[in-house]
Order: structure tokens, then sequence, then C-alpha cells
């Protein structure tokens, strides 16, 4: 809880400003919890791929966020609002019980998944702000169940394309469209839950923020959001002007677009100058084939994440985006226009969050957090059941986390881009005809560092039924950097048995249409987080004990580390002071 | 129904950080006496002992019931056993990969080191599937050699979870006999035996936590044990447990895991139960200590459980717990300005040592104490707890001048009082998340502080939340021990049954929840404690097919001949009532599901009549007056009048401004407040009649 201080351009309270910061953050974090609770996909439910807030009425800017929203919507989310005030400032009529729907990706969107209902919360009838709803819907249609097709070469195999349109009409709910998303998913009552979800939440939001208003009055409550901003703001330029001034320049790669094997480059030049700062990411790569481009609402929206993971106290709204000029052309795969295929977009994304962190740590090595593992590999199993009933067993897995200045990164964590958890593996074999054979962190994954990476996974999977497999990953050419001297984590590898034996994807990490039969397995193995200072430096006694918990071989101990052990497994102290030494010289 | 035990005085203790605080009551006279004793960190059983030994012969004491944090203390301190863990082939990771979720939603740092070592991990071939059936049969002998391996390695404590036990626990259940015959000790359980629910993560850390503590709440116990035969004490002794209800020490020793939050439990339940029998049903309990402030809900009498919680990142324990929501504004939180230029209460906290700046002991950054002792709602010439002589009202003036009242251009008056608004806000906002946030109406519910810090705020509470009123116990520092005398005996279960709703074979339903309720029950019947009698209760965890979270349904059946008689139409009511109360749109259409069944069998304590707290007759209001002091409201000084508070008589009515005082808490009446004495000693707060 806080207060502003009163020299500010606004005559709002201090302690009111407070109290409102408080309640209004409430209101979004109880849309958050209400849609979680509600939903009927586990991947809003439990991965928590959704997020609630309030946005500007004539901007769209973002104005209040809940606490637990997914990062990368939080970025996003204004540009979805912006896309409805402009249809409505094209086409008018705008009415206070309209609730708009859409998923399209280059008009404020992410993937097609994404499905956003904004509505405008009017006051003395006039509209006050917005407020939406967003949340990952299971499957649209397209090529691949749960959309994530590897191969798609435009957005129509990717699935379907909703642009904003209205769902309710002053009131009045839309049956005639209900009726087209149904025919248009594998998965109709799923999605027919989670829209029905995001109403709840959207119905609480009003009423919380009606009470709200109507306590504060409409007049009090708009001084408090221009002074959010603008704390936000401050904040940014002070923690920015900390930082000296310079271009520092950082570079990494996708493995491929997943149509053709050639590289993608992810390049930016971070310029800082006193309290400002420019992204510019001109010389990535071009557009690709496939699905691995981004809408340039979705860069910022990264780029947002990437840097409230660095500087944490700053407040999420769109304060905090004004001393920051991005630099995205359309001549790269950053920016693209319709129709090419984003469905990918997850893996671009942490991509260009890698290098914002990765040019950071040039910038100021005592913030630098290495690589995270940086693949959601979004793995689809899908078959039909003895009744011939249709199953799709759709998740995103988890990997290490960067080692940081504070400690080793941590095991088997979720993305930057999201709070996500996963789900348990006896709710996947209660749900699904699949039994898990491995569940375990994956030895030797982790770079090595002063403070090492976190640990990445195993997941081998039996299918109890035949099943079509579907991969969308990356890292399994590039790994995840260390920084500060730390080497990098272990690439991602996927497996499958076949008749011929075992098989792994001809385009690293991703693969459409493997069909395995009942009784044969697939095996993920994800990337570790890159290291974080000199492996050399690292306590030799951690060292040992990490041998000793099978997190690193004993061959990586002496060859990463220098550390000996003898043969009962404990720390040679002599050898080991010998090989750090010889090293060093 | 009545068991026929020994009815002789039954005494509550209550084992707190500073002190133990004991409740005694003699349940022939209707007669009480409190005591109040130093805690002894690290041998608990010195003070527990002496504070019954201030009753007189220990050996004359018909029971005991303790309020303990050993367990809560040994899980935040990271302090439990050396566990070895017994698991599925391919899942001995389960406990380290957690649900992959992070500490926090912004920033990536910070790492998560799990109860169980990896090397005390060790993994047997066997398995089952997710419907029960055994895919591959468990060998005795190759769990033996994991156990005797463990056993060597040290570990101190064993526990088996295996993949999917909670639909068919026989794998597990034969290791655990396996392991039996080369454990070298009692601390070993299954995974089956605690927490039989779906969810291998939440399953495998509540096993793992529960022989964590097994050693350490065992040996605890033991010591106590010792020290009552020593005094030749031969009635019954008891724990508390996080549910609010009582358990015998027995299974204690196997469930340790249930005491996490024993001590705060205890004083939720007393809390509800004077503010019941003052007529205020519905209440918001709030405990303000020095780092936090703790909040939970009564409706109707009732307290809210929750169904797991998360002791600290990646510590989950999943068994029904009384709901307590905590955050981080407390006495000790200290209060600065950030590069913002944003006044910030907490989370940081000064603690109890160094404490706030006016305990003298070193801290320099201004705390929300130092802020009441400015503004004069905390007498500094009269501190509670007797520990400190006096307050140090300059360096506290100094502290908030330096820290607050200049960066941001304020009064040091202003300053101070904006600290306590603030703290003010967030407790505000704790009790709107546990009770707005769940649909209730603040207007229909009162606040009750207990601790020591909470009646400085009440009046706040009752104006920022649109609270009904606020009322104070009469003794706020006992409140933990007397709800140890007075919660009823509780035993949980939970199984797991994953049954679509639609045309469900009711009969077999019903036969398992008369097999759970026998088994409950009979745990409540070897408490030994007389009860009144003993109620069965049943809750669903339901949802519609294809959601995985549930919703509580609560079923409006018991047991009675041997049957519940359950049937669909009940349980499909019960659920769309239930999912209603919840969310705005029922799903007409989409089938429902029975995920859990759970049931608890509560032993109902004899009336405890909270009319002995009253104050004795002969008092009087002008008796009590104390003199007056100025006191800092709403920007300017009152000349308030002070008031004894344990002196006031029944019906004392007192207009605000005002500050009643008594050893262990102070009362703040604002001046737009009234406060009056009901006819069991408790202050109760309102708005000042117009």
């Amino acid at each position: 809880m806080t207060i502003q201080k009163t020299n500010q351009n606004t005559t709002i309270d201090p302690v009111t400003l407070a109290v409102l910061k408080g309640r209004l953050e409430q209101i979004a974090d109880e849309m958050d919890a209400t849609l979680y609770r509600s939903a009927f996909n586990p991947i809003i439910a439990e991965a928590r791929d959704a997020c609630h807030g309030l946005y500007h009425a004539e901007t769209g800017a973002t104005l209040v966020q809940g606490t637990n929203g997914l990062p990368i919507f939080v970025g996003a989310m204004a540009f979805a609002v912006k896309a409805v005030i402009d249809k409505v400032a094209r086409e008018g009529d705008l009415h206070p019980d309209d609730i708009f729907l859409f998923n399209d990706p280059y008009d404020g969107g992410t993937h097609l998944n994404d499905f956003r209902l904004v509505r405008p919360i009017f006051r003395q009838g006039r509209l006050f702000c917005w407020m939406a709803s967003v949340g990952h819907w299971l499957d649209i249609g397209g090529n691949v169940p749960g959309n994530f097709n590897a191969r798609a070469t435009d957005s129509f195999q990717e699935g379907v394309r909703i642009p904003p349109v209205k769902l309710v009409k002053a009131g009045v709910m839309n049956h005639d469209l209900l009726a087209i998303l149904a025919a248009n998913s594998r998965v109709p009552v799923s999605n027919y839950g989670d829209l029905n979800g995001q109403l709840n939440a959207l119905d609480l939001g009003v009423r919380r923020l009606t009470e709200l208003l109507d306590e504060h009055g409409e007049a009090t409550v708009a001084a408090a959001f221009d002074a959010f901003t603008a704390r936000a703001e401050a904040l940014m330029r002070s923690a920015l002007s900390k930082l000296p001034d310079g271009t520092y320049s950082f570079e990494d790669y996708l493995d491929n677009d997943g149509v053709t094997a050639d590289r993608l480059r992810i390049a930016l030049d971070l310029t800082i100058a006193g309290d400002r700062m420019v992204l510019d990411f001109s010389r990535s790569s071009a557009p690709c084939a496939g699905p691995l481009n981004i809408a340039y609402s979705t860069a910022v929206a990264c780029c947002y994440v990437a840097l409230k993971h660095v500087f944490t106290d700053v407040p999420a709204n769109a304060g905090c985006l004004n001393p920051i000029t991005f630099v995205i052309p359309e001549t790269t795969l950053l920016a693209v226009k319709p129709p090419k295929p984003v469905g990918g977009y997850t893996e671009t994304i942490l991509r260009v969050i890698g290098v914002v962190f990765g040019a950071l740590a040039l910038a100021d090595p005592a913030r630098a957090t290495a690589a995270p593992f940086g693949t959601i590999n979004a793995l689809s199993l899908a078959g039909h059941r003895p009744d011939g009933s249709r199953w799709v067993m759709f998740s995103f897995f988890g990997g290490g986390l960067g080692g940081n200045p504070e400690s080793d990164g941590l095991n088997h964590a979720n993305n930057p881009i999201s709070t996500a958890t996963i789900p348990p593996v006896e709710i996947l074999e209660a749900a699904y005809p699949v039994m898990f054979t491995q569940w375990a962190l994956r030895p030797d994954s982790a770079g090595a560092g002063l403070h090492r990476g976190g640990l990445g996974a195993v997941y081998e999977i039996e299918a109890l039924t035949a099943a079509d497999v579907f991969l969308l990953g990356e890292r399994g050419v590039f790994a995840p950097f260390g920084v500060a001297g730390g080497t990098p984590a272990a690439l991602n590898r996927f497996v499958w048995q076949s008749d011929e034996g075992e098989k792994s994807p001809p385009l690293a990490s991703k693969v459409t249409d493997v069909k395995i039969r009942d009784g044969q397995r697939v095996r993920l193995e994800t990337p570790g987080g890159g290291g974080w200072g000199d492996p050399k430096r690292r306590d030799a006694a951690a060292v040992a004990r990490d041998v000793r918990f099978g997190y690193l071989g004993a061959e990586a101990a002496r060859g990463a580390y220098g550390v000996a052990l003898t043969d009962d497994g404990t720390l040679d102290v002599a050898a080991t002071a010998a090989l750090r030494e010889s090293s060093a010289a | 129904m009545s068991n026929g035990i020994s009815t002789g005085a039954i005494v509550g203790v209550d084992v707190g950080g500073t002190f133990t605080d004991l409740f005694h009551y003699d349940e022939a006279r209707g007669s009480f006496r409190t005591a109040k004793v130093p805690s002894n960190r690290g041998d608990e059983a010195v003070g527990f002992l002496a504070g019954l030994q201030s009753f007189g012969a220990v050996a004359e004491l018909g029971s005991i019931v303790h309020g303990t944090t050993v367990g809560t203390n040994a899980l935040l301190e990271r302090k439990g056993a050396k566990v070895g863990l017994i698991t599925t082939a391919g899942f001995r990771d389960v406990l380290e990969m957690r649900r992959r979720d992070r500490r926090q939603t912004w920033g990536l740092w910070g790492d998560f080191v799990p109860v169980v070592d990896r090397d005390l991990r060790l993994e047997v071939a066997e398995r089952t599937l997710a419907d029960g059936t055994v895919r591959a049969a468990v060998d005795p002998e190759e769990v033996r050699d994991a156990a005797r391996r463990l056993a060597a390695m040290g570990a101190e404590a064993l526990a088996i979870v295996f993949i999917n036990a909670y639909a068919n626990p026989a794998n597990e259940l034969a290791a655990l006999e396996a392991a039996r015959a080369v454990w070298p000790n009692a601390n070993l359980e299954c995974s089956s035996r605690i927490l039989p629910e779906i969810r291998e993560f939440e399953r495998t850390s509540t096993t793992a936590l529960n022989a964590y503590l097994q050693p350490v709440v065992g040996s605890y116990l033991a010591k106590l044990d010792n020290a009552l035969a020593g005094e030749g004490f031969g009635g019954r002794f008891h724990i508390v447990q996080s549910n609010g209800g009582v358990m015998s020490t027995d299974t204690a020793r196997r469930l340790p895991v249930r005491t996490a939050l024993s001590g705060p439990a205890a004083g939720v339940i007393a809390a509800a139960a004077i503010a019941k029998a003052a007529g205020f049903p519905n209440v918001i309990t709030g405990d303000l200590g020095g780092t936090s402030f703790d909040v939970s809900l009564v409706v109707e009498g009732q307290t809210m459980l929750a169904a797991q919680t998360t002791i600290d990142f990646g510590l989950v324990v999943r068994t029904p717990m009384i709901e307590i929501t905590t955050i981080g504004a407390g006495g000790g939180s200290i209060a600065g300005v950030d590069p913002g230029g944003m006044l910030q209460v907490g989370p940081e906290s000064a603690g109890s040592r160094p404490g706030p700046v006016c305990y003298g002991q070193g801290n320099s950054r201004p705390t929300l104490t130092d802020a009441n002792v400015l503004l004069g709602r905390i007498n500094a010439e009269r501190p509670i707890g007797g520990k400190l002589a006096r307050l140090d009202v300059d360096a506290a003036r100094t502290a908030i001048a330096t820290h607050v009242a200049e960066p941001l251009g304020l009064d040091v008056m202003a300053a101070a009082e904006a600290v306590v608004r603030i703290a003010n806000s967030k407790m505000a906002g704790a009790i709107r998340l546990v009770s707005i946030e769940r649909g209730h109406d603040p207007a229909k519910f009162a606040a009750v502080p207990f601790g020591g810090g909470g009646a400085l705020h009440v009046g706040a509470l009752i104006k920022e939340v649109g609270l009904k009123a606020a009322l104070v116990p009469r003794f706020p520092g006992v409140t933990s021990a007397l709800g140890c005398v007075i919660a009823d005996i509780r035993h949980d279960q939970v199984q797991t049954v994953n049954l679509p709703l639609a045309g469900i074979d009711a009969a077999s339903l019903d036969r398992r929840m008369v097999e759970e309720a026998t088994a409950a029950r009979a745990v409540v019947e070897s408490a030994g404690l007389s009860v009144e009698r003993i109620d069965l209760v049943f809750e669903l965890d339901m949802h519609y097919i294809g959601q995985t979270h549930t919703v509580a349904v609560p079923l409006p059946v018991s047991v009675a001949n041997g049957t519940t008689g359950v049937d669909e139409a009940t349980i499909r009511a019960a659920f769309e009532r239930a999912y209603q109360a919840s969310f705005s749109r029922l799903l007409p259409g989409v089938g429902a599901k029975i995920v859990n069944l759970r049931t608890a069998a509560i032993g109902r304590r004899p009336h405890f009549d909270l009319a002995a707290l009253a104050p004795a007759a002969g008092t009087t209001v002008e008796g009590a007056h104390a003199g007056s002091r100025p006191v800092w409201f709403d920007g300017a000084w009152y000349e308030t009048a002070v008031y004894n508070r344990l002196d006031l008589p029944v019906g004392a009515h007192i207009q605000g401004p005002a500050i009643l005082e008594q050893p262990d808490a102070t009362t703040v009446i604002d001046p737009d407040l009234s406060a009056r004495v009901d006819g069991y000693g408790n202050v109760i707060v309102e708005r000042s009649a117009r």
C-alpha cells in the first residue's frame, strides 16, 4: 500500500489514492480468481493463462492489472482494448451493455487461442473506462488440435480468426455468434465453459467497480488513474537513470520456423540515455514462412514482461512504457501483418525476452539473469478412446530458470511469460488414456556457473491408445545462454518410439502428425537455465552435493567446475585445488 | 451422549513465542482462572508445567488441551527431521518439481530446497493406473531394501508415496507393511493413509511434511507426557488441530502435519464462541502481531475451512485448516518512502527485536507502533506486555520526521496519521478479501480483535469496511488458551471418488459415506473427552465435467439407521445451490461430477457458559476513569478520557474519543464511535447514535 506525493499534477488526497490502488487491484485479482475457478480448460484453470484489468477510455492504456495476471497478457491487453476503441471510432454505436469478443492476433492479439472480451464502463452517460478479460481457449479449429501448428504457412491453417465483434449487443447475447464459435472447435463445450467463466469475471468486475465509483466518485477515481500512471513512469525513469549510458547489443537465435531449417536471428540494440531507453530490433531476421512470427503489439508486450522481471518494483501499468522507444520495423519477423502465421508466438517472445535480459546484463551485471530454458514445448497427444470418443491432451512443460546474482536458478519452473502451474500427472491420467513413465529432473541439463542454472525435466509418456503427436518447441539447436562467465544449458530433446526404433524430429523440437501405437512412448527432455558467473568460483562443496544429488555427473563436475571427487563421491580437496589452479593459470 | 470420563477441571494451554497463556476452567463450579508465564523456547515443557502448577496440584486436573506452535515453527524454520521418501519408479522428483511454479509473478530470482534431499528419495518398481488397476505389483523385498538404505543414511522418518494411490492403496499399504518390518522406529506412513486425494504433488508434500514433523512433534509430546506423568497427572491430554478441533495425542503423533496452525486456530474458535454468545454470529477475527495481520471469517458461528495452505514457497499442506488470511502489516511494519515518492508501510518489519524505534533496541526506521505512540494512541508510560518500562516518544518522532514527513513534505503529525491510515487500509483490504470477495455483506459482521494490537485499530475497520461493530473480548491475550478449552473434538477425512453424477449408484455412494463416517466417528470416540453428541458432516467436491477446480457442496444428510439416504436429486440440488453461490451462471446440459467425498466427525463439547468471564458487580464507570491525555484524531489533538478497561461495569457506556487500557491490550474509541460493556464483559464498539 502506498500514497502519492501531493506535489504532482493532481488534487487527490494521498491516503485515498493508496486506498483506491489497493481496492482496484483487488477487483482485478478477484476477476482473475473467478475465471480460474470457473474455467473448463486446464490452461486457464490450472495454468492461469488469463488476465483482467481496467483500461483508459480514450487510449486503451493499461490503468490497473491484477497481481496474478499472465505476464504476457499484462503487456498485450492495452493493444486489444485499442482495437475495440478504433472499431468504435470507425463505426460508432457503442452501448453501455455491449461486450466485444475477438481473437485477432494482428489487431491487439497474441495468437488465435487467446479470446478477449472487452466491455465499456459508462458513468453518467459517458464512457469512463474499459474493462477486459482474456483467456486461452483450448481449440479453435485449424489443422492441429490445440492450434500449435508447427508447419503453418498462413493464419488460415492455424484456426479461425474473429475480429472485434459484439458478442453482447445492448445487453442481448448474440447466439448466432456462439453457434459459429461452437461449429469451429474440436471442443465446443470447453470453449463455452471458458466463455461463461470470462463473463462471470466481467459481471463481478462491473459490480465491484460500480460500488467503488458510487463510493468515491468518478473524478477521484480518474485522478487516481492518472497518479498511478505518473508513479509507474517515475519509478521506471528512476531505474533507467541508474544504468550507465551506452548501447548494448545482444543476439540469440530460434532453431527454425517449422517449415525450413534456417535459423532466425533476434537481435537487440539497447540504448540507455539518461532516464530513457531505446529498444531497437531492426537487425532481426525477416518475416519467416512458418508460425514463429509475431505482431508488433506482441513484441512490445513481451519487452514489457522482460523489463518487469528485471525492475520488479515498477507497477504494472502503461506509465512504465513512457520512457521507452521501440524500433520494431515491419521488415522483421517481430511486426508482421496478416495472414503471416503467428501460432508459435510463445517461442519467439521467449527469445525476445531473453535478448532483453542479455543486453541488460551487459549494462548492469548486478541485475543479470542468465537465460531461462526458453521454450514452452506445446505438446499434444490426440486419439480415440475404445468407445470412439475423441481425446486431446495438450500441455506446456517446464524447465530451469537462469542462475542469477542471488541464487542458483529454480529447478523445473514455468516460463517468464506465465505463472502457469503444470497439471498433475494424476489429473492427466484420470482424464486421458496415457501413463507417464517418468516425471523427473533432468541431470546435467543446467548451465554451469558460480550460481548454476536450474534443472530442466524429463517427461516420458506411454499412450494407452493409438495417438497422433504434435510438438511445437525450441532450443533444440541453440541452447539457453549463460551470463557473466556462466555456461549454456543443455538443448531441448524430443524422441518417440516407432516400429522402426526411436525417432526424433527432422526439424529440432517441432513435429506434426507423428503416429504412435498404444504402448509406445514419447520422451521430452527440457533445457535447464544458463549459468551465472564463473563456474570455477562455485563453492566446491556445493558442486560435490550436486553430484551426490544426481543433478550433475562427476565428469561435468570436473570439466565445467574443476571439482574432483573421490571414488566414494566426497570432495577431493587437494585434487580440486590443483584442477582449479591449473585452469586459472 | 456422555462417555463417563471424569469432568475435573480442564486447562487450555497456549504456548506462544514469548509467553505461555493458560485458562483453567472448573466445569463443576463454572469458574475460571487465567495464568501467564514466560515461555521457554526449546524447552517448552518448563513453562508449560510452571503454568499448570500455578493452579495447584497438576494431578488434580481432569484434562489438558494444548495449542502448540512446535510444528509451525519447525516448518517455518526448516528444523524438521531427516526424512526418507520411497516413490513409484520415475517419480522421486515430484516433491522438488512442485507444480512448476515460481516464487512470485514478477522476478525470476530465488531457488527452492525441498524438505527431503534428492539422495534420500528412492524409487521402487510398481504402478497403479488412474482407474485403480494394479499394473505392476510392488515387491516387498525391494521396499525393505530401500528402507534399509534410507535408515542407514540417517533418515529418522519414512514417507511412502505411490502414483494413483488415491484410487487404490493396495501397493502403498503392502509397501508400508514391508517397510515397517525393517524400519527402526514408529515414524513411517504412506500417502493413502494421510490424504487419499488426487494430485500427486500436494499428496507427496503433505505426506513428506508429516514425516518431517513426526519426530519433532513426537518427542515434544513425549517430553510433555513425561513431565505430566511425573506430576501424577492421570487425565486426558489433547492437542488442537489446524481445523479448530481437538485430537488425541496419539492422533497428533501419527498426523502431526495437522497441527500446523494449532495455535491460531484455537484463537479463532474462542473468538467465534465469544462473539456468538454476545449476539454476533457473523464475525471477522483479526490478530495483529509484530509482522502480520491474520484475519479469519466466521459465518453463523461456523469457522471457514480451507482445503490446503502453503506454509512457504513449495511447502504445501493439504488438510482442512481454519482459513486464515495473512497480510504483511503488523506493529513492527516499517514505514518509508520509495524512489517513486510513495509512502510504503510493510511488508518489511522490525519484528519484536529490534522492534519499533520507541523500544530503544537499535532500530531507527519508523514502524506502525511508533506512529501509534506519537499519536498518543499507545500509552508510552505503560507499554503492554510489561517488558519495557516506558517507550521513547522522541525517538519515534525523529524517525517519522526523517523517514516520512520530510520526504513527503508533510507535518510530522500528519505523517504519523498517514502511516496509521495506510496500515488501516491494508487491514481493511484483508477483511474485504475474506468478506466482500466471498459474497458476504460487511454490514452484518463485527470485527473481533485478539492478541495485543488489533483493538487499537477497530474504529478504522468499522468505518472503512462498513462493519456493523467491533467486539473486544474481555481478555484478548488469553483468547487462544480459552479456545483450547471450548474447542470441539474433530476428525476430517477425504477420499477421491471421481463419480459422474448422472445415473450415479447412490446405494454404493451411501455405503462409502457410512464407512467413512464410521471410521471418523471412531477416532472422535477414542479421544475420550466428554461430548454431548457426535455430528457427522458430509461435503462433496464437485464440478462440471471438464472443469478442474471444484466447489465445496455441503450435503444436507446425516447417518441414521446405517444409511445417509443420499440420492442423485439431493446431490444435484446441493451442487447447483453451491455453484450458483460462487458464480453467476449455471451450465445446463453439461454433466456434473463428484471428485472427492469429505467426511468430518465432530464431538460437541459440553456448553461453556461464557458469562463466567463477566466483571464482578460493584464497579463503576467513575471508578474506572484513569485521567486523560491528548490523542491525535483526524488532524487535531483531542483531550481524551482514559479508562481501566477491566474495572468498567456491565452496561457502561463510553462516548469517544476514549482510550480503554488493560495489561494486554489497548482499545481506541474514535471521536465518532462509542463503546459499551456487555453482559459477558466484552467491549462493543459501534457508531455513535446521532
